[in-house]
């Protein structure tokens, strides 16, 4: 793979948009042709770019398991976020990747019992790994999913969550939302307290993303209830424009996220100057 | 050895740019800058020309992709690649070496195919520093200026130039100019090197302490309190970064030409707070922290990557350049030693 192949970008096409929340959409993006534009590991992002208006890094949300097509879902915060949102059916878009070393879902998680700790659209990402370790159900142990968001109408693929892995055996989900809500009979209060009260086994290993205080107290709390940082992965994102380490931005210390990360295991990034 | 008498040089930069483009340092009323070669043109006898030589493999600006954008549909066009081959004469050892370590970013995995192709075109001839100045202090990096690598290394005395291929291109674009050059003994040029380096080991900045820039000492440098004392009076103008011939990072940006879009990539500054700004703020808040980038980039950041090398060469631009006066050899000073 050269640079000539990854700094050019191939076309896309949107084939669907859902609308999640007040801010997030879900894109599902196809190639010209049909099927996908690439294949990816959970975890890892593409540059999805409105030429003229803008080119960013977005982590891709559909498993690699989905053969049909990719998904991304977006939240509205920007130039280029704006110009997303108001796509239709049928829009092209430029696509590059697939960047970044993903999740070890086929070497450290194999095997293991996965607990799925999200915040807003911090989703996004993990969603990419929960539907890969569902169909490929014998190779983990048991799942439990902690998401919360400020509000209902702000829970990202709810349809999903309900609908599906709600009800698949050996899934647990702890839903939460920040404030008391009309209609709202589940958990209120903050991801990090929940994840204290739910108190899991410390055998298990935990992914977190979310907003960055959100990862600060989950860890902190998962710390307090026994669990190594060794046992916890996250995802990061800071500013990108190449994808490839090359052009100078994306780095933490010595470390690169598009290229070294976007994920790290908690205890990698102790090694690594806070800032980020 | 090949030699060829000063006053005839013209000869060889006729000869040089028969069949390719040349390159080589001319003086301007802004000082010296590499210039395309024409009947007459004078080659500057300056030190360093203003700007390094990263230009030639990484320009300023470049064009990527372009784009034809109708409704819904968008159509990708492919630039053609510039395939004029080219010859860059008078680079200094420190610019020289400068392209070894562009080459550790542009072409590792995944291959920057811009910054090769203009490589594979490029043939760079080599000048022995004469004269080297008080902001000189490439040898701490481990460089010889009276070596000064390329494809063709050459040495100046009063009135000859000698000349020595150093790879096959560089025999090869000898060969082309066969005609104008005369033989020369191995060690005509060795009296040359024997005053440089005399020069050289009377310059002030010759052994900066860096045992304290190593990876194992990442956090204590990132964490020392010198950071806000040091780049108090930074501007943040990026001068260093533009001049540096080290600096490579870059930005990605769209032109709306009105017949279409043009994607071009652009020298780009870690001192301006725009460089990290994104949706969900900024790790890099003030200039105490966009400041610190730089120097730990250079200095431990690209070492711990690249098997020790630091991304310096000691051409000392920006010691010249800085408005406030502020540059690498006050934050080696400030942060080096093995017992800070």
């Amino acid at each position: 793979m050269s640079v000539q192949e990854t700094l050019i970008p191939k076309l896309g096409v949107v084939t669907d948009v859902r609308i999640d929340t007040p801010d997030v959409k879900t894109f599902r993006v196809n190639a010209l042709d049909g099927g996908k534009v690439f294949d990816h590991m959970p975890g890892q992002c593409a540059m999805l770019s409105i030429p003229g208006v803008g080119e960013a890094m977005f982590s891709i949300t559909s498993s690699p398991t989905n053969t049909e097509f990719m998904e991304f879902s977006i939240k509205k915060c920007g130039c280029l976020t704006n110009w997303l949102h108001q796509m239709e059916e049928g829009q092209q878009i430029t696509i590059r990747g697939p960047y970044g070393n993903g999740f070890p879902v086929e070497t450290e998680f194999k095997g293991k019992d996965m607990v799925f700790v999200a915040g807003g659209i911090g989703l996004a990402p993990l969603r990419s790994v929960i539907n890969y370790v569902r169909d490929n159900r014998q190779n983990y142990g048991t799942v439990d999913i902690v998401y919360g968001s400020r509000s209902m109408e702000d829970l990202v693929d709810y349809k999903e969550i309900i609908d599906v892995w709600c009800k698949e055996e050996g899934i647990n989900v702890y839903l939460t939302i920040d404030r008391e809500q009309e209609g709202w009979d589940g958990h209120v209060g903050f991801v990090p307290n929940y994840v204290k009260e739910l108190g899991f086994d410390t055998n298990k290993t935990v992914i977190i993303c979310g907003p960055p205080i959100m990862i600060k107290f989950t860890l902190a709390g998962l710390i307090e209830l026994g669990f190594d940082k060794t046992q916890v992965y996250t995802t990061m994102e800071l500013k990108m424009k190449c994808g490839v380490g090359k052009c100078g931005r994306c780095n933490i210390g010595a470390k690169y996220v598009c290229k070294d990360g976007p994920v790290f295991r908690c205890d990698q990034l102790d090694e690594m100057p806070n800032e980020y | 050895m090949k030699q060829i008498k000063l006053d005839s040089i013209q000869s060889l930069f006729k000869a040089l740019s028969a069949t390719r483009t040349l390159y080589l340092p001319v003086d301007t009323p802004a000082g010296a800058d590499f210039k395309k070669y024409e009947d007459g043109v004078l080659w500057s006898g300056a030190l360093n020309p203003n700007r390094s030589a990263k230009d030639f493999f990484f320009p300023q600006t470049e064009n990527m992709v372009d784009f034809k954008v109708e409704g819904k549909t968008i159509e990708i066009i492919e630039p053609t690649r510039p395939d004029e081959d080219f010859v860059v004469f008078g680079v200094r050892a420190c610019d020289a070496r400068s392209f070894e370590l562009l080459d550790k970013v542009f072409l590792c995995d995944p291959v920057d195919t811009y910054y090769q192709n203009r490589r594979e075109h490029g043939v760079i001839v080599t000048v022995c520093c004469n004269k080297p100045a008080e902001t000189c202090f490439c040898t701490n990096f481990g460089i010889d200026p009276t070596a000064p690598g390329g494809d063709v290394a050459c040495w100046q005395d009063d009135d000859t130039l000698y000349l020595q291929a150093n790879t096959k291109a560089g025999e090869a674009l000898l060969n082309s100019v066969a005609d104008v050059l005369a033989e020369a003994d191995d060690s005509a040029a060795d009296s040359v090197k024997e005053t440089v380096k005399a020069i050289m080991a009377k310059l002030p900045i010759q052994n900066l302490d860096l045992s304290a820039f190593t990876e194992d000492n990442l956090l204590n440098l990132f964490g020392s309190e010198q950071w806000k004392k040091l780049s108090e009076a930074c501007l943040g103008c990026g001068t260093c970064t533009f001049v540096c011939p080290t600096c490579q990072c870059y930005d990605i940006k769209d032109f709306d030409t009105g017949h279409g879009i043009k994607r071009f990539r652009c020298w780009d500054s870690c001192m301006y707070s725009e460089f990290t700004r994104c949706a969900h703020g900024n790790p890099r808040l003030s200039q105490v922290e966009r400041f610190r980038q730089r120097f730990m980039h250079k200095l431990v950041y690209f070492p711990a990557n690249n098997n020790g090398d630091f991304s310096c060469v000691g051409c000392g631009r920006c010691l010249a350049k800085c408005p406030i006066s502020m540059n690498i050899v006050k934050v080696i000073k400030a942060l080096g030693g093995a017992n800070k």
